[in-house]
This record gives C-alpha cells, structure tokens and sequence, in this order.
C-alpha cells in the first residue's frame, strides 16, 4: 500500500515583502521552504506507517527542478521516496491543472491507499488542490482533519476540524485527507535520514512520462487566470466616542460641521 | 569563523543547534526551576541518531569520535547546559566502554547507547574528589565474582542511566595501582541510588548517589584490565574534558549571544546601550574569549580523533573554556543589569550552569596541576 503525501515548495512568506509599484511579491532572494501544512502530512504519512507497520510513503511534489529540496527534507524526516514532477510544460498550472497532473502521477505508481496534504499552501491559500485531486483520483476525500483515531487498510474513522468543534467520519480506504497543524508535531530530521537524502534524487515524472492529456496540463489547461495581484489600502481605524445620546449626538454634529458636510 | 568542518560534521551541528532552539530553549526555564529531567528531549535526541556519533560503527553507531561529540555538545548546551548533561553525561559513560571495552562488552552495551540508553560513570566518594585515588568503594574477589560495596557521590544521570562504569578497589593494599572499573547494569541486585542533590544549576540534570550493598557481580563485567581501574579513569577524562569545555563554550555563547541582543535594544541616555563603548569593548572581549576556545577545543578533539592526545591539551580546553564560560556569563549578567539578576532573563541561569564547568570532571585547579606538570617535565 502506497501513502502519497504531496508536498509544495513556497517562499517563506515571513521574509517576503511587497514591490509597491508592480504589485507583485519580491521573491529574489527569498529562502524556499517546504510549506509548513505539508510538513504534518509529511509526519502523518510516517506515522501511518509506523502504525500499520507496512506501507511505502512517498513524498511528490510538482515545481522546478529545484523543488527537489523539499523532497530531500521529506527524506530526512523518514519518507521512503520522492517524485518531481517537473517540465516546462507543466508551468503556468492553476489548482485544476495542477490536481489532475497530481493524479496522473499517483495512477502511474498505483496501489494508492492513502493521499495526504497540507490543508492548504501558504502562497496562494487556495485549499482546493487536495479536493480537486481526491475527485480526480475517484477517491473520497476528508478535509481540516485533525486526527486519525482508527486506521487499517480497509477504512479509517478521523476527525474533522470544523468551526463548531469537530466531526467524527469514517472512510472506506484509499482515501485522500487534508491536515491541520492540530494534527501532530512534525519530527525534526534524524542525522541517518539527512545522510539518507544527501545522496538522493527523486524520480523525474517529464510530462512525457505520465498519459496526460496536453490540453489539461499547464497553461492550456488551467482555466484560471490571476488578472491582477494587489495590497489592499489599508483602511485607518475608525475613531471611536462614548458618552450618553445627547453628547455623542453633539460630537457627530461637530464632527459633520468640521468637514464641512452641513 | 571556518572550522572547514565535514558534511557530517556539519550536519550534526546544525541538527543539535535547531534542537537546542526548537526543543530545548522553549522548556529550559520550567526544567530548570522545577528540577525536571527531560525526558522528551532525551527522545528528541535518540530519534535524531545523536546518541549514535560517538559510537563507533560497528556497535551501530555514526563513527564515533570526540570532535563530533563535542560540536553536539556545545549546540545543545547553548540550549540549556543542564538540558544536554542527560547527553554528555552519556557520553561520559559510553567513553570507557568504547576506549577499554572488549569486543562482548562493546557488542552488549555500545548498540544500546547508540539507541539512547543513558550511561554514567562513577569515580568521585565522599573523601575522593580531587584526591580520586582515596576511593574506599571495595571488589572484593570471591571465586568467578566480585562483591562490591561503597558509595559513589555527585555522579551525574544515576538512577536515570542503565550503564555504569564504576571504579573500585580490588586490592586497597596497592592504593591507585589497586583500582579496577567495572561495568554494572540498573537493576542488578544490591546497585541503590541516593536522594537527587539539589545544585545551584544544571538543574535539569540530576545528580544522586551510586551506592553498592554487597552487589554481587562476574568478572566478565570488569572493563580493561584489574588494577587499570585508575589509568582507565584519567583516559577516559582526557576523552572526555574536551565535551565539558563545550558545554562551557556552548553556555558561553549562548550568554553572548543573549547580552548583544538585549544590548541592541534595551535604551538609557537616550542610545541602545549597545552603542556605549563600555559595552562594546565587553562584547569584544567576550567573543575573542569564546573563540579562542572554541580554536583549541576543536583543534584538541580533532588530534584526540586521529590518535594524538595528551592529558595537558584536554586538560587546557576545561581550564580555558570553564574559565572563559564563568567570566562571559557573569559579564552578560552585567550588562543585563538589574534585569540580569531575573530569573525571568535566561543569563542568571548561564552564570549558575557555567559555575559547575570549572568544578567536574576535575576541579581547574587540577586542571593547572595536570598542565604545569607536563608543561616542566617537557622544557628541557
């Protein structure tokens, strides 16, 4: 039984700062780093593992070849194995490309029982990767989960996180689950797992490799399009008054005189 | 500064150093104050592999070596110095095994500390401390075995540690040439542990009695030779003094590192303090300290690694670094100022855990007696 997790390479939001007058994000510069949702995926794919003492966890991710990092951190944690899923003709992907080019490569390796990920990336905040994947896949899909109480290769009972509390659902496996950071403590890398991904390099998925249909991937199939990034204006905080109806009514009456309103 | 470290070395600095901030550092203060041994980290450090670098390979360890010790040692105590005594002191235990070990004994216990069990080593008594050749702990031989029975003072990670080397004495009549270091295991019939000493620092550490009580034990258990017991000590001490002098580096710098830092932001007469030239001529001398010992400790454990060690040079990084680790310390306190007198401030905690640097594992002042003497007997 495979345990995908996928896992994305971000800019550490932290360091990023604005360029004002393009409205786009500075990221010259900027450290990359393996977006934090995904590092408790990462830990809960082990931790299946660890608790069903069989499995092969495998950690992929789609992005420039310099993505590669984060499956090596992947590694050092504990991972099994990492696939880059990279080529240009992949750039330019939104959500939906992006799911379906990630469910092309989960059905080339098959033997799928669990799918993991980040609740969400912390560049674009979109949550729809995971979702839009466990469709892609065929598969049902929990999201915000914030435990798994009950797993076996058969089905699994978790817990989602809601605004009110949280529900109890059970899956039938293979199934795809969206972590929150309630989930666990993500594991620092041991020093065997850091020597274990110094020397390795992940399997290359090219779009050649996977059977893609050249419409769905990248630019072509990304119906999506970012029209314009921009701050929004910082709004100044209101002034606030008290006092009794009479006192306030007279301090609205100055105010409105003040600017010349009346 | 460039220290040209390995790969691995590298990597096992970096590891210790993002366990010290991420792990250790945000439960210091509760451990300290509350006496706690910490468990949790001493998980953290068993799943990371750093019980494994000074373990040799062959007992499941990384190589094994001082340098690597040393540099984990002084990231973690630059953590909490207290925090990585559970490790040192482990390393302490392990060190006679590894250097004196037959190959049954290394296959027993070394995978095992790899694996995180925590080791001790017991020398000082009572009435032996400076003068460790007094000890009055007894083996007294009785057929295949040895019946052993004495008490061990201030032996760091008893009652939490599974390994134990301890020195006793197989024949009085021959004092020092008379000791014998055996290995014994928690559990065994008659091995009892006093109550935990309450210290003025390294307070996350625990520190208790090792008493004996007609412990009955095979000579299979008997590390080196009988009679070595002594010699077998100050090797192991040679190996060792160098990991002390890095957790004193490691205090040291952490107490550096918090004076600048709250130097830079803390304001009177209008300034950072920080820009006073009272306080910078501080910071310079504090880090020119730190560094110089850091140049020897490295310097020392690399020529302990390939083979060349002296009891002058390991005694030299103790004194400097000890030394250096008090006087930085007590100098963050200062600039600290009333602050620094706080035990809501981490640097009166480093001033209490360096204190204990210039005393273990050989007071300084024998630390002086150990380079003079070499030092004489060599000018010629």
């Amino acid at each position: 039984m495979n345990i995908f997790v996928c896992v994305k390479q971000v800019p550490n939001t932290a360091e990023v700062r604005w360029d004002f007058e393009k409205g786009t994000l500075i990221r010259e510069g900027v450290e990359s780093i393996c977006n934090p949702f995904d590092l408790y995926a990462i830990e809960e794919g082990i931790r299946i593992k660890e608790r069903l003492k069989k499995g092969n966890v495998i950690a992929l991710t789609m992005g420039p070849p310099q993505a590669e990092e984060i499956l090596k951190e992947a590694i050092s944690m504990g991972v099994d194995d990492g696939i880059l899923i990279s080529d240009r003709a992949f750039a330019g992907a939104d959500t939906l490309a992006t799911s379906y080019t990630l469910a092309k490569a989960i059905e080339k390796v098959g033997n799928v029982g669990v799918v993991l990920a980040g609740k969400q990336a912390i560049d674009g905040d979109t949550a729809q990767v995971g979702p839009e994947l466990a469709a892609m896949l065929a598969i049902p899909q929990v999201t915000y989960v914030r435990k798994i109480a009950e797993i076996d290769e058969e089905k699994a009972v978790v817990e989602r996180l809601t605004d009110y509390g949280y529900d109890v659902v059970e899956t039938q496996l293979p199934v795809l689950f969206t972590v929150v950071k309630e989930i666990n403590e993500p594991r620092l890398p041991s020093l065997r797992g850091k020597m274990k991904a110094r020397n390795f390099k992940p399997k290359l998925f090219t779009s050649s490799d996977l059977d893609v249909d050249e419409s769905k991937i990248g630019l072509a199939g990304s119906p999506t399009n970012v029209k314009r990034i921009f701050q929004p204006e910082l709004r100044k905080a209101g002034e606030k008054y008290e006092g009794d109806p009479e006192n306030l009514a007279k301090i609205l009456a100055e105010r409105i005189k003040g600017l010349k309103l009346i | 500064m460039n220290y040209f470290f390995t790969e691995e070395e590298q990597m096992i600095k970096e590891l210790a150093h993002k366990i010290a901030e991420e792990k250790i550092i945000p439960v210091r203060q509760k451990y300290d104050d509350e006496g706690i041994f910490p468990y949790d980290i001493v998980e953290i450090l068993r799943e990371s592999d750093l019980f494994r670098i000074f373990i040799p390979e062959e007992y499941e360890g990384l190589g094994g070596g001082v340098l690597p010790m040393v540099l984990a040692v002084e990231e973690l105590s630059w953590g909490c110095g207290g925090i990585a005594l559970a490790y040192a002191g482990t390393a302490l235990g392990a060190f006679p095994i590894i250097l004196f070990g037959n190959d049954d004994q290394k296959k027993k216990y070394l995978p095992k500390i790899a694996n995180g069990t925590l080791a001790a080593f017991a020398l000082t008594e009572a009435d032996a401390g400076s003068d460790a050749a007094n000890i009055k702990t007894r083996a007294k031989k009785d057929g295949d075995y040895y019946i052993l029975n004495g008490t061990k003072q201030f032996i760091t990670n008893a009652g939490e540690a599974e390994i134990y080397t301890v020195i006793a004495l197989t024949n009085p009549l021959k004092g020092a040439r008379g000791a014998t270091a055996f290995i014994l295991e928690k559990g065994m019939k008659g091995l009892e542990f006093g109550k935990k000493e309450n210290k003025m620092g390294i307070r996350a550490s625990v520190t208790r009695e090792v008493v004996m009580k007609d412990l009955r034990v095979h000579k299979s258990q008997i590390l080196g030779k009988e009679g070595r017991g002594f010699m077998l000590a100050m090797k192991t001490f040679d190996h060792t003094r160098p990991g002390v002098a890095s957790q004193a580096l490691g205090i040291a710098q952490a107490a550096l590192d918090a004076a600048v830092k709250y130097a830079k932001q803390r304001h009177q007469f209008g300034k950072p303090i920080a820009s006073f030239q009272a306080i910078q001529h501080m910071f310079a001398d504090m880090g020119t300290k730190i560094e110089a010992a850091r140049a020897l400790i490295y310097s020392v454990a690399r020529a302990i690694d390939k083979g060349s060690y002296s009891p002058k040079e390991s005694a030299m990084t103790k004194v400097l670094a000890s030394d250096v680790a008090m006087e930085v310390a007590t100098n963050a306190v200062q600039i600290f100022g009333g602050y620094g007198y706080m035990k809501e401030y981490p640097v009166e905690k480093m001033m209490r855990d360096a204190k204990i640097t210039q005393i273990y594992e050989g007071t300084n002042q024998i630390m002086r007696n150990i380079i003079a003497t070499r030092i004489i007997k060599e000018t010629r």
